[in-house]
């Protein structure tokens, strides 16, 4: 997993609520045996029409907005556990998503490939999202050390659990550390057998 | 204090606890199927790590198999590149696989629970969003990422910080054609999609006592819709009456043994919840939704709401409906019957009961998927699959099929699909498709009407 410590970049306004990891990445192009290439259809059916033209008035095919920063409506990632969703947000090249509230599996699968969810107050998503919208070269800057969001509407902080900082930062995952407990596993596999 | 169901199992699993809150959860089965597994193979190949516990483990083939001609090679070269590394991983590492053609075959959350695999208060997970379902059992099951299904291979465990507690009280008789898909919906409707997000529930009550094993499962598999990483449901006689002889079920004194544990696995009466919420079940009827989320669902005979939100008025261009309107007499032409969510043998049951004697209407195109091999003997061996036959619908061969079209079972741009699935989310059914979810009586109903019809009016 790439590490995470500090951002600076423009953002892309996505203000639409509860989009599901369906339209992140459709069910059709789930298969795939690895993790390359999903970046290429993110966001498929809004990005294109169906015979494959560039939707125009869509977010990411307008030239004005750009950055590894997507600024989502409220309750982003919800539906389907697919974490090709996270990878397809990773490939296309984001690296944080800010809503005011994140599906519970897209969250830890987003977190499980350093890219970052930060949520934030549901009036500070709109005023962020209202100014970006006009704005489209206003940076954000993101510090996790210090758990900092800072934007031209305000600075905030955000939350994180420790250890997932801990992992991000140093680009470790949590395989890596169950693995360092497999003594303690096979103990209490013992105590329950 | 008391403990709830949850806790109980969540405790019993509880590995190691760390200092900032995460703990180190045991799991006691682990499913996978063709599509979030491949990567996380890869994964430990790439770091060779072997497989902590492959005899806890058990794959299927059901997401992007086909519903017809399952004895041929599969047509699609990605699906059957994808179907064969499934079975090439499991050979590798010993695990047990159901694959394409196999007597156990099927849909991962309808074969688990019919083979016995799924019991009480344990902790289950599979690369899929639908694990909710074992919750039925009193078991702790949730969907996961393919980054952790990759440490469970690698540690039978995972990472997690303990989600909040919810419980869901449903109290009363349900009307004649309610079914438990249209209580689930009827929640979730009156909730909203991200009101159990942090949250495990339990479903609590008497509807839910008085419901089959079948209904149970339809009720949790759809606690994700509402946010909720699981939903559980306190095991009981009817829970132990269904595991009874089932193949992978403990037989003799062990399962009069785990009877005695299964039956101290409910709610203590001084256990409190971070939030519950109470509903009667008079106030229910047939549900249909009219949106691009679950939560937007209706009473059948009830008008799609008029609300201001931008989100709302996409969500209603994208099904081509207007506010204020009713949706009984819309003209639908596909109907689904199947999907994890509604394909085990009570919903065909129910289904050829409204179907028997009459005839599908002419400008419906019905599929009628079985959710396992199982399921579909038995529909053969009831009779039902005569009575529909001759009603004019097709029986495919198990899988998710439309529920996700990730095989050629699509629904076509623009047209409106009632089905017995679990998303209505845009393009979910295929490209341009417009789901409305509703029950196997609503979808039957609707496909030998043609449209929308009120069934509470039979």
């Amino acid at each position: 997993m790439e590490k995470f410590t500090t951002l600076e970049s423009t953002a892309i306004p996505l203000p639409i609520e509860n989009i599901d990891t369906d339209q992140i990445i459709p069910a059709r192009f789930l298969k795939a045996t690895n993790k390359a290439g999903f970046g290429d259809n993110v966001f498929r059916d809004w990005r294109f029409h169906k015979d494959g033209t560039a939707n125009e008035s869509f977010v990411l095919n307008d030239s004005t907005y750009s950055g590894s920063v997507l600024i989502a409506g409220n309750n982003f990632g919800c539906g389907s556990s697919r974490e090709h969703a996270a990878w397809a947000l990773v490939g296309y090249g984001f690296k944080v998503v800010i809503s005011s509230f994140f599906a519970d599996i897209f969250k830890g699968n987003a977190l499980n490939n350093g890219l970052l969810p930060i949520q934030v107050s549901e009036g500070f998503l709109k005023e962020l999202m209202n100014h970006i919208q006009s704005n489209p070269d206003a940076e954000v800057t993101v510090d996790l050390e210090n758990q900092l969001l800072s934007t031209p509407v305000g600075d905030i902080t955000f939350d994180i659990n420790p250890y997932k900082k801990t992992c991000l930062i140093n680009g470790y995952d949590d395989i890596d550390f169950l693995v360092s407990k497999l003594d303690k596993i096979r103990a209490f596999e013992a105590l329950i057998n | 204090m008391g403990k709830t169901l949850f806790d109980k199992v969540w405790d019993a699993h509880v590995v190691d606890t760390l200092e900032d809150g995460l703990q180190v959860l045991y799991i006691d089965k682990h499913l996978i199927h063709e599509v979030t597994s491949p990567q996380a193979f890869e994964e430990l190949r790439k770091r060779n790590i072997s497989i902590a516990r492959p005899d806890k483990i058990v794959a299927t083939a059901d997401h992007n198999t086909p519903t017809v001609d399952q004895h041929l090679p599969v047509k699609d070269e990605l699906s059957r590149n994808q179907l064969n590394q499934l079975a090439e991983n499991c050979k590798l590492n010993n695990i047990p696989l159901f694959g394409l053609g196999h007597e156990n075959n099927g849909i991962v959350h309808v074969i688990a629970p019919e083979l016995g695999i799924t019991q009480p208060g344990m902790t289950m997970v599979c690369g899929d969003s639908h694990t909710s379902t074992h919750g039925a059992f009193g078991t702790i099951a949730f969907g996961i990422g393919t980054s952790q299904v990759a440490q469970v291979f690698a540690s039978q465990c995972l990472l997690l910080q303990k989600p909040k507690k919810l419980r869901v009280n449903v109290n009363g008789k349900l009307k004649s054609g309610v079914l438990p898909k249209d209580v689930i919906l009827y929640v979730i409707s009156k909730l909203g999609t991200n009101s159990g997000t942090g949250y495990f529930c339990e479903y609590a009550g008497s509807v839910f006592e008085d419901m089959s094993m079948e209904g149970r499962m339809t009720v949790c598999n759809m606690s994700i819709e509402m946010g909720a990483r699981g939903g559980m449901i306190a095991p009981d006689e009817t829970t132990f009456e269904y595991i009874k002889g089932r193949d992978f079920a403990p037989k003799g004194e062990e399962f009069d043994q785990k009877v005695a544990y299964w039956k101290s696995l409910k709610t203590d009466a001084d256990a409190t919840f971070d939030q519950e919420y109470w509903f009667d079940a008079e106030d229910i009827q047939p549900m249909i939704t009219y949106g691009t989320n679950p939560g937007m669902g209706i009473k059948i005979t009830e008008n799609i709401p008029e609300l201001d939100d931008a989100s709302f008025e996409k969500s209603l261009k994208y099904m081509n409906f207007r506010k204020g309107a009713s949706l009984v007499n819309q003209p639908i032409n596909y109907v689904f019957i199947g999907s994890c969510t509604n394909s085990r043998i009570e919903d065909f049951r129910v289904a050829a009961t409204f179907v028997k004697g009459k005839q599908k209407a002419t400008n419906v195109t019905a599929w009628l998927v079985p959710g396992s091999q199982r399921v579909a003997k038995q529909i053969k061996d009831e009779g039902l699959q005569s009575i529909f036959e001759e009603a004019g619908f097709q029986i495919r061969q198990p899988g998710c099929s439309a529920c996700l079209a990730m095989n050629d079972d699509k629904i076509p741009e623009g047209e409106y699909c009632v089905s017995t699935s679990n998303r209505n989310f845009e393009g979910r059914q295929g490209q341009g498709s417009r789901t409305l979810l509703a029950s196997p009586l609503v979808a039957a109903a609707t496909a030998i009407e043609g449209k929308i019809v009120d069934i509470t009016q039979n």
